[in-house]
């Protein structure tokens, strides 16, 4: 699914240079649920925007389901984002202005559905994650867990191959964060491959795999034994 | 080409931002009001000048004659200089094809009835060229003709609203009017732009007039046209050089301003003309200014709208949004508030402009109005002005990063 070698980013900083990357090599497979985890500065959000083609590598190597990501141009980058990949981001980011509904059918906009088969799609989603009642609100009108819930429909609704969360949890209390991490835990389940970056153990522990990184290289990178967000709810 | 769907999404953001859409588009509204109102007064203006001139031909010299204020070869001050038929003929031999119509003109007042019908008109015996002179619209019948000269017929052409007057409800056509004890036929009823006054005149054959009223070849004033091939400057040298001949063949001073007096209209047309000339470009940089100051307050605004949807567009980036459907956003809703509130600052002026036309006629200005060609020109101008306005801010829009935008606060 995902094959990346030798990555390498740095930031300018005024005149000095900032190595954020050291050379990153990463494989994950169709059905994983992998944890970035690293404190913060370790470049684990910088490796997420590249995975996520909002942000370009220096060098190296990276190949989404078999396509090489490099020199893309703004459009190109649009039209893969769009087909591959869904995001899921800690302050949701969902449009204020639009209802769930809408939220969720904007991806399907930009893929040149008809107005009448993305409302379709996207009250197929939202049902998914339980906001059918929901669907005619305005994020703030919603709780912190259902707009990310609508977020994560929103992701769904391109059926993406890649599922991206950046901190997923990072604005819910732990009763709601386990909740959504039940959620997302039943998405792979159904065979989406997701990557989560996360700070938190306990969340890092509900996925299969751990890849430890520190200043941009990976420490250590582990299969583990699934948690079950249904226990803990 | 025509997406509803983008359409929508623009009408979305323009209603849920509603406040900020009327304050942009205020300013705009604002410019095309002023420029409406300050466009239909120039109008107006201009209307007012063209009534004035509209009676008569634009080339139009008019000559009359007075007495003498200067001893001049042996000649005293205070002599009354008479016009009569060979002058008239002297002018049309001497000047030839220069001279397009031509005209004597004597005036009389004389107290008119029809059955018990009666009021005191003003009578001009003419020749038939003075039709073309006066601008006169014959509405019934016909005009003096040159058969009317020969034979001294006593015949008579008369105003709309004299035919009003007397006729009441019987047709003028064919009746015999009483002209102070004489019978004329009547041969025609004229109408004339000019005004009331106008048409409450009664023309005759300048022969017949002469005949009757004192057996003389006597006339009060010449009124000719020059011919309309020459421009200006021709023009006024020729009546330059008609006031001397005619100064001369009555032994009168050159300097002489009251014995023979010559207005040439050319002088005043082309005042009028310069003064509407300047009158738009005074429209047209005001108006201008004032749409550029309207378009340069929307791009203002839309460069804090795409500040302000910074997070939005990179959230829309991330979900698969390309370039040019983020500039299409930001680059169509200026268009919508720049042409929308544009129009609305038209019709608000047009509104005002008719609301005003009774009051701004005590200020000669009159039927006050924007044309057609106004409007459609507006709103390409609006279009053209809301894309200026929306292409800068568009094109910084279409460049965000959503890293950027979506960095956590």
């Amino acid at each position: 699914m995902l094959k990346i070698s030798n990555l390498h980013k740095s930031y300018a900083i005024g005149d000095s240079s900032l190595h954020v990357l050291k050379g990153i090599d990463l494989n994950i497979d169709d059905g994983e649920m992998v944890a970035i985890m690293g404190s913060s500065g370790s470049g684990k959000s910088t490796l997420l925007n590249i995975i996520g083609m909002l942000d370009e590598a220096d060098s190296g190597e990276y190949i989404l389901d078999g396509l090489p990501i490099k020199n893309l141009t703004e459009k190109k980058a649009a039209v893969y984002r769009n087909k591959f990949l869904g995001f899921i981001f800690q302050s949701f980011n969902l449009i204020n202005y639009k209802n769930a509904l809408e939220n969720v059918a904007l991806p399907l906009y930009y893929q040149g559905l008809k107005r009448k088969e993305r409302q379709k799609q996207a009250m197929f989603h939202l049902e998914k994650v339980g906001l059918t009642d929901w669907a005619h609100h305005l994020p703030k009108e919603l709780s912190g867990g259902q707009n990310q819930r609508v977020a994560i429909a929103r992701a769904l609704a391109a059926n993406p191959k890649l599922l991206l969360a950046d901190e997923p949890t990072g604005a819910l209390d732990t009763g709601t964060s386990y909740e959504i991490m039940e959620f997302i835990q039943q998405l792979n389940d159904e065979g989406k491959t997701i990557l989560i970056v996360t700070h938190e153990e306990d969340i890092a522990n509900m996925c299969k795999r751990i890849v430890r990184l520190r200043d941009g290289v990976i420490m250590e990178d582990t299969f583990v034994n699934q948690v079950r967000a249904k226990q803990n709810v | 080409m025509f997406d509803i769907d983008l359409w929508r999404e623009i009408f979305q953001s323009i209603n849920k931002n509603r406040t900020r859409s009327v304050m942009s588009g205020f300013t705009v509204a604002f410019a095309i009001l002023l420029f409406t109102i300050l466009f239909g007064i120039a109008n107006g203006l201009k209307n007012t000048f063209a009534e004035a001139f509209v009676d008569d031909a634009s080339n139009s010299i008019f000559v009359q004659s007075g007495r003498t204020t200067k001893a001049y070869k042996g000649l005293q001050a205070g002599r009354r200089i008479q016009f009569k038929n060979e002058d008239y003929d002297y002018i049309k031999e001497e000047f030839g094809d220069k001279v397009q119509y031509i005209t004597a003109r004597i005036y009389k007042n004389i107290n008119t009835s029809f059955r018990n019908e009666q009021n005191t008109y003003d009578v001009r015996a003419v020749h038939p060229d003075h039709q073309y002179l006066e601008k006169t619209l014959i509405r019934d019948g016909r005009y003096i003709n040159q058969k009317d000269l020969e034979e001294r017929t006593k015949v008579v052409v008369i105003g709309r609203l004299v035919d009003e007057d007397l006729f009441l409800k019987t047709t003028a056509l064919g009746k015999y009017i009483n002209l102070g004890g004489i019978q004329y036929k009547v041969v025609g009823v004229f109408t004339d732009d000019g005004g009331d006054n106008e048409e409450r005149i009664i023309y005759m054959p300048v022969t017949t007039a002469q005949q009757v009223y004192g057996n003389n070849d006597y006339i009060d004033q010449i009124n000719l046209t020059y011919n309309p091939k020459m421009d200006f400057d021709q023009a006024i040298s020729f009546s330059n050089l008609l006031t001397k001949k005619l100064k001369d063949r009555f032994t009168v001073a050159r300097s002489d301003q009251r014995a023979i007096r010559v207005r040439n209209m050319a002088e005043g047309t082309k005042t009028v003309g310069l003064m509407n000339f300047g009158l738009s470009m005074i429209i047209l940089v005001i108006g201008f200014g004032t749409l550029i100051a309207g378009i340069v307050g929307i791009s203002n605004i839309m460069i804090f709208v795409v500040k302000e949807r910074t997070k939005e567009i990179g959230i829309r980036k991330a979900l698969g949004a390309q370039p040019k459907q983020i500039v299409s956003i930001i680059l169509l809703e200026s268009i919508i508030i720049t042409t929308i509130s544009g129009y609305v600052g038209l019709l608000i002026g047009v509104g005002v402009l008719d609301l005003a036309t009774p009051v701004l006629k005590d200020y000669f200005i009159k039927d006050p109005s924007v044309s057609n060609t106004l409007v459609i020109g507006a709103t390409i101008t609006l279009i053209i002005a809301g894309t200026l306005a929306g292409y800068l801010p568009a094109k910084k829009a279409s460049r965000i990063k959503p890293i950027v935008a979506l960095r956590n606060d």
